[in-house]
């Protein structure tokens, strides 16, 4: 039975073998910020922190996730990069935007101040139909304030 | 009075009569130029609840008890279901209930294309249902596949008649021309991939279904499913608060509603039934293949004497036949046009609506020939197109209800006029080029349409319509539009829509209507909450009504000596509330109206490999008055760059033989990401049109993706005298342009004249 820890709570997960964490995160903990558009680790809007490194949960088995640590977006709902997303109009429908701002948390998490080059680089595996690409540059230029 | 009216109604450039009651529409417009909240850029109201995660999209409602459905689909673009066998599907663990032909017209027993839905089932959880479906037996009749639009309309294969449109003499036209310019310009089929999928969920409370659903238009699913099931229309409860992507794919209630619909009447449970992204990818609409065979005619100086055009859309094996034929028709001032468009039918999924159907297909095939002539008559294409300029719809000679595309050309100049520049940076192997196009579309909106507004004795507002934010930020619009007539800061409106159960009739947000078409509507609510409001402190403060305002969240007369905030003139109220409502009134009759731009593309292209880079898109729009310049600068950019994606990398491939569906994925279908963004300059005119509405605003989801195919295209042209006439533009078919103009440019000079473009 896999433990995992999800935005600072523990959690031991009753899931078959082969559920992926983005269910498990959806519908037994919940957590549908955690959004799957495409559940093939194509488009990133499932985007998770597990132990820090930005992971796509809809092709991570939960049993694989064993011990770590996920932060999802419920777990950044105070983080700077929420409001400089906002400020920026850097979401349109908003379906791709929770991955997308936890794949920006970890980029300024380890880098804070990225160029627009190494944002296009880092973000290039978040997809986004709305195309709403060039204020999520300024949102990740500007997440300071 | 409640007038009763007869007016037309116009969506996506499709017309009706309508009987329409049309209430008193008293409101002058508001100045042009910016007021104190519309027409400045205002975050979205509904953001933080969007990038935190917290609003609830279709995809995330979970309904005590729900149960899961999913979908057998034709693997066969066309057969026949000889036979079958639902029985161990229905044995199988979790199920429910299954369902087939026989049960629902949703499901067909004879599929025109590879996905169509046969079958269905539900489950206690959505792998007990996919599981059920594997043991759903079939035995499959194979029909014949006709894939071959051309030869659908030569068999007679089609949806309705070809439509023919004609003015002048094109044949004469034609003669009189000292130039003439013909070519086939081709554009592939492109899937909408909004990143939310189709889905439903939905249960029966009493006598009362509850649907629940990403849409683009809650009463028309309202109206649809109740039709399709018999209930009276305020039996169905449509709700979609949140939208995750339509681009014009979710306008209607299509097969997965249905299909939950009956699975949870014979289930007595709520049914969820969401498609994945490859049934996305084959069932849910496309914007369809067309084949455009093209002529135009001018005079040496550049006059235009005869636009002809032969369009075949490949439609599917349903859909409608889009205005391909469109922005021949409309864009120029020329005599003698004629146009014939056929819609093919064929075994390949749906045609849908998608972000200005036909008009994004047919402008790149004008807007790129016309360049084709200024490049033979060593005309500037700029000054081709304003030589050209229609001051009246060319096709009746109504006049426009306001059209500034003279002035989106002045402020294109400058970016025009970096092509020297931009030429310059060209090196032996990277060539680079400016091109250009113009954009013309719908984009008016249209009644009915219907807002409530209530002001507590607080002073704060809630405007309340049964309308849909489908990304577009509408939400955001209309609190801007309630805020600017109330006089009360933005923060203190609230926006509740969304649910057909909770607000008056809303228009579709499809054919850039919502900010048009519920704009006006929200500021008569706004205006009728203001009047009583004013009739009120005139009589607690015996004042006249004329001298009173309301401003900057007061009440203020006009000799100064009255400024009471309005929370102190509505706090004696206690819990009485004040309401006001609003409706949409017609568009001005005997005028066309529509929108207008033009965008100026550079790009870069790798002669060897036939590479292409977008390096910048600069945008001018005419949309008249903008309520939120922040939001219009994001729909711009959106629009540009799903542009981009269908100009260059875009394309839904299906196998020549058995019609079969290759790319249903995100790794095999290639849509835009954040390294093929170019940079982006956005400006808009900005000015009301005086004849629509009170607001003066037409819509801005479509007009930003039309031009931008042609203005590359053109770029690549001015970039290396290259004529691409296929989309996408992939590295064959700019190797094969570059091959043809070399061709082009041997041929003459064997002839002695001078190698150009």
């Amino acid at each position: 039975m896999p433990r995992i820890s999800v935005n600072g709570h523990e959690h031991e997960v009753h899931a078959e073998v082969g559920q992926s964490l983005a269910d498990t995160l959806r519908d037994d903990l919940g957590l549908t910020g955690t959004k799957i558009a495409c559940n093939e680790g194509h488009c990133g809007a499932c985007t998770v922190l597990v132990d820090g490194i930005p992971t796509l949960s809809c092709i991570t088995l939960v049993h694989a996730a064993d011990g770590a640590k996920v932060t999802t977006i419920e777990g950044l709902r105070d983080h700077p990069m929420i409001q400089a997303f906002v400020s920026a109009d850097a979401l349109q429908c908003g379906f791709c935007t929770p991955g997308q701002i936890v794949s920006a948390v970890s980029l300024v998490a380890e880098n804070a101040e990225p160029s627009s080059e190494e944002i296009r680089h880092a973000m290039s595996g978040n997809l986004c139909r709305c195309g709403a690409y060039p204020k999520i540059e300024e949102a990740i230029r500007t997440w300071r304030g | 009075m409640a007038r009763l009216i007869r007016t037309e109604k116009e969506v996506e450039g499709r017309y009706e009569e309508v009987w329409l009651v049309v209430e008193e529409d008293a409101l002058e417009q508001w100045p042009a130029g910016a007021r104190s909240i519309v027409g400045r850029p205002a975050t979205r109201i509904d953001g933080l609840e969007r990038a935190r995660g917290e609003a609830v999209f279709t995809a995330d409602v979970k309904l005590p008890g729900m149960l899961h459905a999913a979908v057998l689909r034709s693997p066969h673009a066309h057969a026949r279901v000889a036979r079958i066998d639902l029985a161990r599907a229905l044995a199988s663990p979790g199920v429910y209930a299954a369902i087939g032909p026989s049960d629902i017209p949703q499901l067909a027993e004879e599929c025109g294309f590879q996905g169509e839905a046969v079958a269905a089932v539900c489950a206690d959880t959505y792998a007990q249902a996919v599981a059920a479906v594997a043991e759903i037996e079939v035995e499959w009749a194979q029909l014949e596949v006709l894939l071959d639009a051309d030869e659908a309309i030569k068999r007679g294969e089609q949806h309705g008649e070809p439509r023919v449109q004609a003015r002048g003499d094109y044949e004469r036209g034609l003669a009189d021309a000292d130039v003439v310019v013909e070519g086939e310009f081709r554009t592939q089929v492109v899937l909408h991939n909004s990143m939310e999928t189709h889905q439903a969920v939905v249960q029966w409370i009493g006598e009362t279904l509850e649907v629940y659903i990403s849409t683009q238009y809650i009463w028309g699913i309202r109206d649809e499913v109740a039709k399709g099931i018999g209930l009276p229309p305020d039996k169905v409860r449509v709700v979609c608060h949140y939208m995750g992507g339509g681009f014009g794919a979710k306008n209607g209630a299509d097969d997965y509603t249905f299909i939950a619909i009956e699975l949870a009447k014979r289930t007595h449970r709520p049914v969820r039934c969401a498609l994945t992204r490859r049934e996305e990818n084959l069932a849910t609409g496309n914007r369809n293949a067309t084949i455009q065979r093209l002529t135009i005619g001018a005079k040496s100086d550049g006059t235009l004497t005869a636009l002809g055009g032969e369009y075949v859309n490949a439609v599917g094996w349903s859909g409608w036949t889009a205005p391909t034929e469109g922005p021949m028709q409309l864009l120029y001032a020329c005599p003698n046009v004629k146009t014939t468009t056929w819609g093919a039918k064929i075994n390949q999924p749906p045609m849908k609506a998608f972000r200005a159907p036909g008009f994004v297909e047919g402008t790149f095939g004008v807007e790129s020939l016309l360049n084709e002539l200024a490049a033979k008559l060593g005309v500037d294409p700029l000054e081709l197109r304003r030589k050209n300029y229609a001051h009246s719809d060319p096709a009746d000679e109504r006049p426009f209800s306001g059209k500034s595309l003279m002035e989106c050309y002045r402020r294109a100049e400058p970016h025009w006029e970096r092509r020297h520049e931009v030429r310059a940076r060209s090196t032996g192997r990277v060539k680079r080029g400016v091109g250009m196009a113009s954009q013309i579309w719908y984009g008016g909106g249209g009644p009915p349409g219907y807002a409530w507004i209530r002001v507590s004795s607080d002073g704060r507002a809630t405007v309340v319509t049964a309308m849909q934010d489908i990304g577009t930020g509408t939400k955001t619009a209309m609190a801007q539009i309630a805020a600017e007539e109330l006089g009360v800061p933005l923060e203190h409106i609230t926006v509740s829509l969304g649910d057909s159960a909770r607000g008056p009739y809303a228009a579709i947000s499809a054919g850039s209507s919502t900010t048009p078409s519920m704009g006006p509507a929200v500021r008569a609510a706004a205006a009728d909450a203001k009047r009583q409001i004013l009739e009120i402190a005139a009589q607690r403060y015996h004042l006249e009504e004329r001298v009173l305002d309301l401003r900057d969240g007061k009440v203020v007369s006009a000799d100064g000596n009255l400024s009471s905030s309005l929370e102190e003139v509505l706090g004696l109220l206690e819990d009485a509330q004040i309401l006001g409502k609003g409706a949409r009134g017609p568009n001005p009759t005997g005028m066309q109206v529509l929108t207008f731009g033009v965008q100026v593309a550079e790009v870069a292209v790798d002669v060897d490999t036939g590479e292409i880079w977008v390096e910048r898109v600069a945008a001018v729009h005419d949309v008249g008055r903008v309520i939120n310049p922040l939001g219009a600068s994001s729909q711009i950019e959106g629009g540009i760059i799903q542009g981009i994606g269908h100009t260059l990398s875009e394309e839904r491939l299906s196998d020549p033989k058995t019609g079969r569906i290759l790319t249903t994925s995100l790794d095999a279908y290639k849509l835009p990401t954040f390294a093929d963004v170019p940079e982006i300059v956005s400006e808009l005119i900005d000015e009301p049109d005086s004849h629509l509405t009170n607001l003066g605003s037409k819509g801005l989801g479509e007009p930003p993706i039309v031009p931008t195919a042609a203005a590359i295209a053109n770029a690549i042209r001015d970039a290396t005298g290259a004529n691409v006439r296929q989309l996408p533009i992939s590295r064959e078919e700019m190797l094969r342009a570059l091959r043809e103009a070399e061709a082009r440019a041997r041929d003459k000079e064997k002839r002695g004249a001078p190698a150009g473009v």
